[in-house]
Formats: C-alpha cells, structure tokens, sequence
C-alpha cells in the first residue's frame, strides 16, 4: 500500500482487488485470476502473453472449428455468470448461423449493477485481456463480425484500461482483420453506458446498444436469433466469457473437475461477500463454495454481530437463513431454497439491522430502476415501495402485508415483461416469508374501508 | 386455421392470430390496452392475462399475456381463471393508481377504453393511499387537446404516431411511473395522422380540441354514416351532432378503405358545416354588389323557376365535389348538352384518362388496405399524404411490411410488433417515388427523384420499357435517369407484387401515359401488380364516369352568348379558372342560380343563391378514387334545431326546380328515386344502387337508429321554441330513424353503421363487435361497390414524350397540400391554424437567374406575396406553389416571380 | 377565398449551436455502429461533457446529426440519469445508496453530505460546486459506503472523511 502523501481524497479512493495473494493461485486451480498481481497493477500485453495470453485464441484459429468449442463449451457447462446461470455453450449453439444469415455480434455485459456485486470490475481493471480472449473465441464459435463491451458509464477507470488493451491486441494482431493469419476478423469497441440497472438486461442492453431507451425487448425472438440491428447476437457477461478461455485450452473436463464433488456446476467463480462483515471481499474459489466458508474468510461479521439473514447473490435474489449458509452455493442448491445464486456476491444482514428498512431500501431500488415498460413493475413496485415506508415509520394498516404479498406475486415470472420485477419480488417475498412478524409490527392502524357506494 | 380451447369450449380460429385476437374475434371479452388490432402485441399493459396449460395433462397451467401468445392448434386456455381474474383486477388497480379519476369532467367520458376496462375487470375500489403524480400538459397545435394526468403509459401513442404513421416529435420521455408521452418541446404535432392518437389513446390524454369547443358525450350525439368529403379516398366517417352542429369526425371502420385511421384534414375538417356565414335560406340578389333578399322555399322555387323559363338557354355546371344525385339531378334540368362537370378541361382529360387506363392497363386497382399487400411501389408523379391523405398511411404500411416478410424467416409472427420492429430496423419494401418536392414518405423511400413533370413521364416510361423492351425506348435520357429506370424496373419484377402510384396531381397526361405504360409492362410480364391513380376530389371519379362538358366550355358559351343562364352546382368557378374568365362569362349570364353550402366568390355573383346541404344535412353517393361508390347519409335535419333555416339537399333543390319549369307539381321524391334515376341514366353508375340499402332497409322490422340508446334531452331540447315535444324529423330518404328508435346493435350484421357501440363496449374498440375477425371486416361486407373494373387486354403502349427544352419563363408547378389545399376544410378554423405559410419553391438556378435570395418575399404576377424557398435539385423553370393558394391558377401556367421591396408576407 | 391561411405558431427553441469538434467526434461515434442512432448516447455525453447538461437546443441539434427525429433523441436524453437535463453544479456526487451501502452506514454519509452540501437529492449548491444525486450499487461494495465524484470513487467514506474529501472539488 502506498503512504497517502496526497489530500484525504487518496486514503479513501477505492481500489478493487482480490483477497487471495499470488501465492495461493495457480494456472490449474484458479484460471479467472492466476495471473492478477498483489500489487493490483494490470495485467498489460506484454505480461499476459508472458503467462500463457491468447493460447486459447491461437490454438482455436489454428482449427477453425467454431462447432468443437461449442461443443466443448456446452460440456463444460458454463453457466451463465451474470445472473441467470444459462450455458454459455447452449446458449452458442443456438445462435443463427450460415449461408445466408448476416454475421451478427458477440456483446459482452460489462453493465455490473446488481447490487452487492464488484466481481466484472476487477477482471477488467486488472486483466482485460482475459476478457478480450474469450470475446475472440466468442466471437469465433459465434461467427460474430464485432464485439461490444457494453461497460457502465460510472467505471471509469475499466473504460480506460479496456480501451488501451484493446490497442494494444489490435496493435498485435489478436484483433482487426485477419486475426495471427487465419482469415478471421473480428473487432471489439467499448460502448460505455449512461446509467439504468435495466440496461444490464440482456435486450434492454442491446436496445440500449443502438442508442434507444433501454426497454428490454420480447423473447422469442432471442438476440441469437434477432439481437442488435436484427442480427443474431450473444450477450454474456463478463466472467463467463473469462471462463472461455481456460475451458478451451484445457477442456471440459478439467473445467468439470475444478469444482470437486459438491456441485453438478463445474469451474471456478469469483464469489465475494458485502455487508457488515469484518473484511468485505472478492475470492476465486471452486464453484460449490459454501456461505459459511466465504464467510469465514471474510473474518465473520463485523464486531461479532450475529448474522439475521443473506442474500446469496444480489439484490434480486431471495433471503436464505443462517442455516443456509453451509449449502453449496451452485445454481441447483441455491435454486432450490427459494432464492438464486445471481452473481455469487453475497450480502449479508446483521441481527440489528431492520428488514422492513432494507426491502423498503431494496424496493425503492427497483422501483426506481423500473425502465417503465410493463404495469405490475412500473407502478406495482413503487406503491409496495411506499407501503414498505409506512410500515418501516409505524404508519402501516391491517391489509398492507397481505397488498404486499399481493404486489410482489404481481411480479411473477411470465407475469412481467422482463425478469427484472420477478427480481424485485424475490426479496420481498422470501422477506416476508421469513420474517413476517417484523412487517407486521409496522402495522398500526385498521384499514380505512372505501366508503360503500 | 387452428382448434383452441376456452374455458373448456372448443373453437376454430386463425392460427396465426394471437390469443388476444383470436379470443376478441370469437366475441369472447378480454380487457386489454397496449394491444391494437393494427398495431400489434407489445406484452407492455400486463391487462390481457388468461391461464393456458400446456397440454391435456396439465391441470395447473401459468398465466400468460394472450396477445403474446400464439393461437396455435390445441392451445388450451381459462379466461374464467380465478387467479387470471384477479391478476387483470390487479393490473388495472395499478393503472389507476395515478389516473386522477376525473371522469365526469373528461372528454373521453362515455368512449373510454380505460372506462369499458375498469368495469369489466371490476375494479371499483381504490387501496391505494398515497399521493398521486401530477403532470404538466403540452399545447399540442389546434387539433389535439394534452391531459397527461390520465395517462396510463400503454405506449399507444408514440407506437401509432412514430412506428405506424412514421412521426418524429412525439417521444416518451423519463421511466419508471414516471414515463411522460409527448413533443420534445411544446408545438403543434407535425404528423398529418396526430388526429387518430384520439382514438388510440385508451384514455383522456389526446382528446380532440375542434370537439373541446361545444362538447358532447358520445351517448348524446347523432350519427349517420358518412363519407368524408375532403378528398377521393372516400373513407368512412362517423360524423356526431348535437344542438344543430357537428360536433366532431370519428373513424368508421371500413375493412377495405380506412380501417381504423382517418387523416387530419378528413378529420378536423369538417368545420365549414357549422360556420354561422353558411346561406341557411334561399336568397336573391338583384345585382352582384347588392343586399341578398331571404326568400322562403316556395318563392324561391317560383321565382328561380320562372326566370330560367324565360332564358333562352341554360347550362348547368356541376360539382365534383358534389353526390353523385345531385350532378345528375342538375342535368336532368338542364338536359345533357348544356350539362358541365364543373371541372376544368385538362384536369377533366386526366380525369377521363384515368379511368381509361383503370380499365385498359390490364392492372386491377387494389383497396387501401389491399396496397399493404404490394412488395414493391412506384409513385409517379404524386405526393400520396399530400393529396390523399390515408392513402399514404397505406403506402408506408406496404414498405413496413418487408419487417412481415423478415419475420416469417426467424418465426416471428405477424402481430409480434416490437419484434418485428427490431428485426427489420430500416429495411423497407422498395418504394420509388417521383416527385419533386419532399414528400412525407421519403423516410420510407429508397429513393425520391426530384424531377418535373416532364421528366417524371420519360422516367416512367423508360421504367416500363426496361421492364418490357416491347415497350418504346424513350430517346436522350440522361444516364442517372436511365439507371435510376434500370433499378425501379428491377426492383418491380424482383417483387412478387409491384404497385403503381400516380395520378392527377400533376395534371399531366404524360405522366398518366407513363404510369399506365408501367402497369402495362407489368401485366405483359403476367405479374400480379396492381395500379392506384389518385384523383383530387371527393367525387372527382364519380363526376367523371358521368360526363360533360368541362367547365372551360361553359364559359365560353357564355362569353359567346350561346347561353344566358347558367345553374351552377356547389362549386367555386374561381378556385378553377382565372377570375377575369370567370367574371368575364358570368358577366354575361342573365341569370346565374347557385346552390352551395358555403358562400363562395361564385356565390356573390349568383342573382338566387340556393341554400343546399353540406355532407351533414344532404344524402348521396360519391365516388372514390378506387372507384368505389359509397353513399353518405344526413346525420341531422338542420330545420329541427332551427327552424328558421331553409336548407335541403341539392339534389331535392333541382328535382323541385325541374318539376316547376315542366309545370309538373312536386311528387314524391326521395333518395331511393334520384339514386335509381342517375343508376339508369348512366350505365357507367349502374352499380350505385347497391352501394348501400334503401330506405326500406329494415332489422328486425326496425329503422337504424342514428342515436345510442341513452342519448338524453331529446324532449327538452327544443323546449326554448316549443314546450310540447316536437315530433322527432322522419326521414324518407334512409332506413336511419332520428333518434334513438331503432336498431343499433351488433349480432345483426349491417353495413352501415352510424355508430359503434356494444354492451361494455363503448369506446372505438366497440367495431371489434361489428367485424368478422379483428381488423377483419364488417360482419355485414364492407360498405360500397366497385364502379370500374379493368377488361383483359393492356391495350398498347403510347410513345414518350420527348426531351422539353426549360422554358424561359417560369411555369407553375401546384403542390397538393393536405392543409389549406382543398376549398372546404380550408374554411375549417383548425385546418387554417394549421396550413403552413404560404411559399414558392424556386431551383438555384431561378433564384440566380432572378437575382433573388432563399428568405426574400416575392410577388407572383404582381399580387399574391409570399416566401421564397431554394431547394436544391428542384427542377429549374418551374415555380412550386401551395394549392388552394392562388384560386385559379393551373398547373403549367406561366408566371412570374417579382421581388417585394420589404414588407411581410 | 374569405380567409387567408394563416401560419401556425411555432415556439422557437432555443438557439444552440453543436461545437464543430464535438459534432465530428459524434460522427466518429457514428463509424463504430451499423446506424447513427446507436452513437445517440455518446452524442449527449459529448455534449454534456462541454456544457456539464444537455441543453434544449441540443435535441434537435443532434437529432439532425444522427438523422433520427428529435422525439427519440429526448427518449434518450431523459431515460438515462447520468444524463441531465437539467444545469448541474461543477461536480456531480454520486452516492450509492444500494444494499451493501445501506447496511454499513449509507444513511449517516447521506445525512453527513446533506448537512454539508446544504442539498438534497436533485438539488445544487448555491455556489454551483456540486449536485447531488444517488445512484445504483457502484460494484464498490467491499469498499462500503461509496461514492463517486466526477470520475473519481471513493470507499469506504465515513462521515468524517467528508471535508477533506470535498476540498479536492473546488
Ligand atoms: C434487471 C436485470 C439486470 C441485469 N443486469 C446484469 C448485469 O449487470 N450484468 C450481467 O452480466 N447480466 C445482467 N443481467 C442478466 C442478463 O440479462 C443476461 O442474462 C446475461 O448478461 C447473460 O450473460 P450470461 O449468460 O453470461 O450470464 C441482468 C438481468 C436483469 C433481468
Ligand atoms: S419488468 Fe417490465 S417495467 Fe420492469 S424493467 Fe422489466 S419490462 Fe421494464
Ligand atoms: S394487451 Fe396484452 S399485454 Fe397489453
């Protein structure tokens, strides 16, 4: 760490790293991050080649086989890492391809604003090169003609790291035309984006992307049948193209191992913790890691506070119970409790903390977040936003808790447009599944009855 | 077709239909708002929610938005559900959340969408508790009144007026419950289609300010079909009176014609019926500059009778823009040789030419809604928007329609609008257009080749003879025309349905010849095209098929003195030929008679002005620019509010006349006889009769009601004049009763409908009772028959016009304007608010050469003044000017473009 | 004809003149794209970045730029909130007010700021220094609270760490 020699504004500018020291990660364990520095420098060109950087790539060109890393990618079994844990092979295999279909784009969702969630940052503040590799074999098994690293506005500093490595593959040939010889063009930009939860939103993304409001759009047709601009499109985030690579060059197999017995998920995942707890950070850990583990590594809860309840993966996923905390965390196990896995980037509640005060915080967020588009999220969430205020002021009436119920079922999957409400209605509804008492003592007032008419 | 299950009935439906459709198709109820049956799914209300299961097995089955749900074959589904129930209930409680519940003092009251929702759902109950949002509203221009608050985002707006009418300056502005639909900055909207946001809004937001003005609940209105009079295409009107005015225009649904959109003029147009200068009682004048004497109907019979009985000879001018009765109930009078079309002589040769070619092309003319269906459009010579208002609602639909075509490659259903529209992002359907002024398709246009006249002919041609080299070569074409030929040629038989647009707009018959030599390459090359030539007036075609002798002709014979009297039908001579022409015949008439509805220049020269019915207060026929006969009905007595007025049907005016000059006392007339009169004496308008029912007409042994069942004060109306209630008017012109008496339901299928309504249905969705599918059509046909029908043969092809040297003087080149371009609206207060600034439109070249500047206010001839616009690749020689601004001035007229020193326009 | 057509009135926008350079860095945006469109977000970023908001002359402007009609262009403009529409102070504070923040101390930053600032949410300072506005999770949550200046992140800010923090922001 550097001595602060500065103004104030040094010792509290935020830096995003990783907890695990160099020591203890290794190119066969821990592929996301083997490469990253105790220093948290970038990882640039000339270093990343240095540890083993676009072999995937090279060795991908070389067999011009976009159906073998499809293939390999589907048993491997990547599951989607923004959220909603779909393979990324299946997802591939499904993309329009041929003769006559136009080539379409590889876009990654570099939009990370999920709350609890600083995992996509660090990959691309410190190793964006990474990320460039598997857009390349992305791109490749895709038959993609561009890519997009769709990047929220507000990381300024992955914006200007991309950018220059960017330059620097173009300038070493991994990207423009005719990639290291093999007839292969494909190219990447950053598009950098000006806010809206919404926008990480696979088709609101991709609205987004062509300059329009961020409304997500209907699926079917799928943007591998009809993304941007109409052509077939793949939207992955971040990490789940970081995976590309490793699996490529060392194959399903080993991917499958890497996570042991306790999990059907294999790979590693970059798992992390926020919250009151003494030492909020980012591992690269098996997939399958449990809560409790993380935890542990995070130092416990901060001043021995007692842990009341979590989130397992984001705003948008379910409350599980301390009791929870030794199940793996995989799409499956976490799927399973009522809740989600989402991002793996667990928040945790201490005993103190008011739940009626966090879902109306939670609420606010994604009624706020709202793009507008279908009516149970538009204007269900603000008004259960509001009756989560007066609830949390004592303000409540008999009925309040039962409208909740109410608004947040409004908010089912198929119901809305997009997942974003259904999203929005997992927290509340694990809330007061768990924890009803607590919104019922919000309750002060008998419900004033409509005058009957 | 497919086989779904509702609520554990079976039924057969279109499969490629939705749920939503197929269930409304059915007569089955389900409450729905983003949903439009011309304007897709977009899945955004969340209203239309039913439980389908997946298969026979599955007794839990999801709930699903059913306009996002394919009809597909043996889709089970419960609109019944309890829980789809009262999900819809939740929906529409969240709609209401911030809608101010300001019914009654709403002018959507009594024709909401919402309204009809809101009790059909059965929410009547507000839980919420908390304060509402409030908006600011826009001024909107003088046609459409803003009241955001009411606003239930359905994004049906913007999707109307940006996706499906090709508007740029409404937006939706902000997210989350705070989405805002309006102009990007206050103004009056630019779309000529902004009218219909009125009725697909579902609610308040965009009501109609020409209605704001005396306002009427819809129940309290009467109603007769009508056909708007304001061009050719005939659309199908539902005109609402009350108190003796009409209060407002509503769309009719029409299957073939306007399906469920009007344009602006047709629709706010209509103010000229209510303006208070109106001649209400028959007059005479002794000489032009003298006060008018108010006669009575008698007297004024009499009288008129008794001077043309004393006239040597008398020429009757009709009107197109009169039916089709009463054009030839005036050459009844006159007898055919002294009978005149009222329309000038060249615009006549076009007109004449026109259904030449309808018939002789070897193209069928395809209906509005059957122009959607072309893959490929030339438009030669015209500026469809401009001068057929609808009709280039169609021509954009044709070029959007690439996005079906697209869809079809991936799966993406028809209705799957959103989707749809992502997918085909700009590409169109290719559509050529010639003309050289900006139109309001470009947009859609892959390419617009700013030509005059001349060169819009040679184009034409050399597109039919790369088409068929059978056709003549046209000689001199520079090489970018012969290219741009090359590619519409190709463009026209790569598609599966090429269209031809032209018409009369430029009054050319070269360029006539040339769209016709197009049709005709195209039907040699056996390709399923069609033709559509855009005529001017209402019942321009109809007055054409009937025949005479073009206005040009009258005025000689009386400069000559061949005649002494002259009769002349509903019809401005100074909108048609030179004022010094006009006064210089008129001069010599002896005797001049008018019948109008308005007080023109002609009418202040007539010795007995006739006081006739507007659309409102007359029936008749008239016919389109498909050549479609369709009959209008009297939406109201004017004598019943107001008894003082003598107004009647120009039609029952020259009957009256006729029979008083034979000496014949006046025997029974009605509708039924002059329609069959007219039938009889021109074989050409055979087909009118059955253009509509006769009087006799009757369901269930009832009249048609012309007023909905709840329509109040029908006794105290009138009570100011007469305390006893007065007999309601009888109409023994039409089976429609003026009242509410009468049949006004929807399981007896009907054509004419004065007004659409059904139980829980009260607003404009009320029509999906009445079709046979949604957007389908009417249960009962689509009203109207087809006068002109092509014979087989394409006839020959005509030679080219050659080369044209650019004359030294400039030449006027008329601009049709859907504003201010046609006499009646134009009288309209909100179509004056809304017509542009009067301009003249020069090359560089003639701006150059006239050593004048783009911005300078120039005179033409000396009189007129107005603003000077350059345009890059107008065509030099020719100065384009607004229609309807310089009465009498014609196409091709030479003219002369002075500076102004200072001053404004 | 007894009445003349008359004109319409039009309510004039406001003049604004799009700056050469930045109009040709939004039609470099352009390149990067299958349509214009897509380079709408980064026009009104461009244009925010020299004039600090998106004033209303410039809908219109860039809608001629993009040829997309100035509808659209506003859609955009006041669909996404870094863009303002409205003057903003010299600084634009961003706090995140997300879960991780919440729970470790978002309300006593909150409070901290507004007693300082003497603003709320959706307001500037009188001095035309700083405005004031929250924003989603910052993806700083191990570095809980957070907030962003300019382009600047900060986290975990405690409320004693405000004025020092402030000053670097004249
Ligand atoms: C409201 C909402 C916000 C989302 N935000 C993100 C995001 O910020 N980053 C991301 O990668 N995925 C996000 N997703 C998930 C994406 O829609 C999409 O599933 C993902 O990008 C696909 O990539 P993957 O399969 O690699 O996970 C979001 C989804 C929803 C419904
Ligand atoms: S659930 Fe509906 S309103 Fe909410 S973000 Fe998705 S589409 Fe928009
Ligand atoms: S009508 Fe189906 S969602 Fe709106």
């Amino acid at each position: 760490m550097s001595v602060s020699i500065g103004s104030q504004g040094d010792s509290v500018r935020y830096r995003s790293r990783l907890q695990q020291p160099e020591t203890e990660r290794h190119p066969d364990t821990h592929p996301l991050t083997w490469r990253l520095r105790d220093d948290g420098e970038v990882i640039w060109l000339e270093e990343y080649l240095r540890k083993d950087g676009y072999e995937s790539v090279r060795r991908a060109l070389a067999d011009r086989d976009p159906q073998a890393i499809i293939a390999t990618m589907k048993d491997a079994n990547v599951g989607g890492r923004g959220g909603g844990g779909f393979s990324a092979g299946l997802k591939w295999s499904l993309t329009l391809q041929g003769e006559d279909i136009p080539r379409g784009y590889l876009i990654c969702n570099a939009d990370e604003m999920e709350p609890g969630t600083f995992k996509d940052r660090l990959l691309m503040e410190q190793q964006p090169h990474l990320l460039i590799e598997g857009m390349i074999l992305g791109a490749l098994a895709n038959n993609s003609c561009f890519g997009y690293i769709f990047l929220r506005g507000e990381y300024v500093t992955a914006a200007r790291v991309l950018k220059r490595a960017i330059e620097e593959a173009r300038h070493a040939g991994w990207l423009g035309a005719d990639i290291n010889g093999s007839g292969f063009d494909f190219d990447i930009i950053v598009h950098t984006g000006a806010g809206r939860y919404i926008c990480g939103e696979e088709t609101a993304l991709i609205n987004s992307l062509e300059g329009k409001r961020a409304n997500p759009r209907t699926k079917p047709p799928f943007p591998g049948q009809s993304g941007a601009w109409g052509k077939p499109s793949v939207v992955n985030n971040v990490e789940t193209l970081c995976n590309a690579p490793g699996v490529i060059l060392n194959g399903a197999d080993w991917y499958q191992d890497l996570s042991g017995d306790s999990t059907d998920n294999g790979g590693t995942k970059l798992y992390g913790i926020s919250g009151p707890v003494e030492n909020p950070g980012l591992w690269e850990l098996p997939m399958g890691t449990t809560g409790a583990e993380i935890l542990d590594r995070a130092g416990g809860m901060r001043n021995g506070s007692e842990l009341k309840t979590w989130l397992p993966g984001g705003a948008s996923t379910g409350f599980l119970l301390p009791e929870h905390l030794d199940l793996p965390l995989d799409f499956n196990t976490v799927g399973k409790e009522g809740s989600r896995l989402g991002t793996g980037l667990m928040t945790m509640v201490p005993q103190e903390q008011s739940l009626v005060a966090l879902l109306r915080n939670l609420e606010e967020f994604f009624a706020r977040e709202s793009c507008g588009w279908c009516t149970p999220c538009r204007d269900g969430l603000p008004w259960a936003a509001k009756l989560l205020r007066a609830l949390e002021l004592g303000q409540g009436e008999t009925g309040d808790i039962e409208l909740l119920e109410k608004l947040a079922a409004d908010c089912g999957p198929t119901l809305t447009f997009c997942a974003h409400a259904p999203g929005a209605a997992m927290p509340l509804h694990t809330a007061l599944k768990h924890f009803r008492h607590e919104f019922e003592q919000g309750i002060s007032k008998p419900r004033i009855k409509a005058v009957e008419g | 077709m497919a086989t779904i299950h509702v609520d554990g009935q079976s039924y057969e439906v279109n499969g490629a239909d939705n749920l939503l459709q197929a269930c409304l198709s059915l007569g089955l109820d389900i409450p729905y708002f983003c949903w439009h049956p011309a304007m897709g799914s977009v899945g955004a209300c969340r209203q239309c929610a039913v439980r389908q299961y997946k298969d026979k097995d599955d007794d839990r089955g999801m709930l699903v938005m059913s306009c996002m749900a394919p009809a597909a074959d043996q889709t089970r589904i419960d609109i019944e559900d309890e829980e789809a129930k009262a999900f819809r209930a939740s929906i529409i409680e969240s709609l209401m959340i911030n809608h101010p519940h300001d019914c009654p003092v709403c002018e959507e009251g009594g024709h909401c969408h919402l309204q009809d929702v809101t009790v059909m759902t059965g929410h009547d109950r507000r839980r919420y508790r908390f304060s509402k949002r409030t908006r600011r509203n826009q001024f909107l221009g003088p046609f459409i009144t803003h009241e955001m608050n009411r606003c239930i985002t359905c994004y049906r707006c913007v999707r109307f007026y940006n996706d499906y009418a090709g508007g740029t300056d409404l937006g939706t502005f902000g997210s989350k419950d705070n989405v805002y639909f309006g102009r990007y900055e206050e103004g009056t909207l630019e779309s000529p289609f902004a009218g219909n946001l009125t009725e697909v809004c579902p609610t308040g937001v965009f009501t109609d300010k020409s209605h704001s003005e005396r306002y009427t609940r819809k129940w309290d209105m009467q109603f007769a079909p009508g056909i708007c009079h304001q061009c050719a295409m005939g659309c199908n009107i539902s005109p609402g009176e009350r108190y003796g005015e009409i209060r407002r225009i509503e769309n009719r649904y029409h299957g073939e014609v306007n399906g469920y959109f009007l344009c602006d003029r047709g629709r706010f147009g209509y103010g000229y019926v209510n303006r208070t200068d109106r001649p209400s009682v028959p007059e005479r004048r002794e000489a032009p500059d003298s006060e008018p004497v108010s006669l009575g109907v008698d007297d004024a019979l009499a009288q008129v009778s008794e001077a043309l009985r004393h006239a040597r000879r008398v020429i009757g001018i009709g009107s197109p823009r009169a039916s089709l009765e009463s054009n030839h109930q005036l050459l009844t009078l006159v007898g055919v040789d002294n009978f005149s079309t009222g329309i000038e002589a060249r615009e006549q040769a076009c007109l004449e030419q026109m259904n030449h070619l309808q018939r002789h092309a070897g193209l069928p003319t395809p209906t509005p809604r059957e122009i959607e269906d072309h893959d490929a459009m030339l438009v030669l010579g015209e500026d469809p928007v401009q001068s057929a208002g609808r009709l280039g609602l169609n021509l954009r639909q044709a070029a959007l329609a690439r996005s079906k075509a697209l869809g079809e490659t991936i799966g993406v259903p028809d209705w799957n609008a959103e989707a749809l529209k992502t997918l085909a992002q700009d590409r169109y359907y290719p559509l050529f257009i010639a003309w050289p002024a900006p139109t309001d398709l470009d947009d859609v246009a892959e390419a617009r080749h700013a030509l005059g006249p001349d060169d819009i002919a040679r184009l034409g041609f050399a597109v039919a003879h790369a088409i068929d080299p059978v056709a003549p070569v046209v000689e001199g074409l520079s090489p970018a025309l012969t290219e741009a030929a090359g590619r519409i040629a190709r463009a026209l038989m790569t598609a599966e349905r090429p269209l031809v647009v032209s018409g009369g707009s430029l009054c050319s018959g070269a360029v006539l010849e040339a769209a016709g030599s197009v049709a005709r390459a195209l039907s040699r090359r056996a390709k399923k095209a069609g033709m559509v030539l855009i005529r001017r007036e209402a019942n321009s075609t109809g007055v054409s098929l009937m025949g005479g002798q073009p206005l040009d002709w009258v005025l000689d014979e009386l400069a000559q003195g061949k005649a002494d009297a002259v009769v002349v039908l509903e019809n401005d001579l100074y909108q048609r030929l030179p004022a010094q022409r006009v006064d210089a015949a008129l001069a010599r008439a002896e005797i001049a008679v008018v019948l109008d509805h308005q007080r023109t220049a002609t009418a202040a020269r007539a010795h007995f002005l006739l006081s006739a019915g507007s659309f409102a207060e007359s029936d008749g026929t008239l016919v389109n620019l498909e050549g479609r006969a369709q009959r209008f009905f009297q939406v109201y007595q004017p004598a019943y509010m107001r008894p003082e007025t003598r107004i009647r049907e120009s039609w029952r005016w020259l009957h009256a006349l006729g029979a008083n000059l034979r000496g014949e006392t006046t025997g029974e007339i009605n509708l039924d006889t002059v329609v069959r009169d007219c039938a009889e004496a021109h074989p050409a308008l055979a087909g009118m009769v059955d253009a509509a029912p006769d009087s006799h007409y009757r369901i269930d042994g009832q009249r048609l009601a012309r007023e909905p069942h709840r329509y109040s004060g029908r006794t105290a109306m009138v009570a100011d004049q007469n305390v006893s209630e007065p007999r309601v008017p009888q109409d023994p012109d039409s089976a429609f009763a003026h009242s509410m008496e009468g049949y006004s339901g929807y399981q007896q299928h009907r054509q004419q409908i004065p007004f659409a309504w059904a139980p829980g249905w009260n607003s404009p969705q009320a029509w999906n009772k009445f079709t046979d599918e949604v957007g389908g059509h009417l249960r009962g046909g689509d009203p109207g028959v087809r006068l002109i029908h092509p014979v087989p043969g394409q006839g020959r092809y005509s030679q080219p016009i050659q080369g044209t040297e650019s004359p030294e003087a400039l030449k006027a080149l008329i601009l049709p304007r859907l504003f201010g371009g046609e006499e009646t609206s134009a009288r309209a207060t909100p179509i004056r608010q809304r017509t542009e600034l009067p301009y003249v439109i020069l090359s560089p070249d003639d701006v150059l050469r006239l050593e004048l500047r783009a911005g300078d206010v120039v005179t033409i001839d000396g009189v007129t003044k107005l603003l000077l616009h350059e345009q890059d690749n107008w065509p030099t020689g020719w100065a384009g000017l607004p229609a309807g601004l310089i009465g009498g001035l014609l196409q091709g007229d030479t003219i002369a473009v002075g500076r102004v020193s200072g001053g404004e326009p | 004809m007894a009445d003349t057509p008359q004109t319409t009135e039009l309510i004039a926008s406001d003049s604004f003149e799009l700056d050469p350079a930045d109009e040709a860095e939004i039609l470099e945006e352009v390149a990067h794209y299958e349509r214009p469109q897509a380079a709408c977000i980064e026009a009104l970023k461009i244009v925010q970045r020299r004039h600090g908001w998106v004033p209303d002359g410039a809908i219109d402007a860039i809608a001629r730029v993009l040829g997309i009609g100035p509808g659209e262009v506003e859609g955009v403009a006041t669909f996404y909130s870094l863009i303002f529409r409205q003057p903003v102070g010299r600084h634009v504070l961003l706090v995140c007010d997300s879960s991780a923040c919440f729970l470790t101390g978002f309300d006593e930053l909150k409070r901290a700021l507004v007693n300082q600032l003497g603003i709320d949410y959706g307001q500037t300072t009188d001095d035309g220094r700083f405005t004031l506005l929250p924003v989603c999770c910052l993806g700083a949550c191990d570095g809980a609270p957070a907030l962003m200046i300019d382009e600047d992140t900060y986290g975990p800010v405690s409320p004693d760490d405000l004025p020092g923090l402030l000053e670097d922001y004249p």
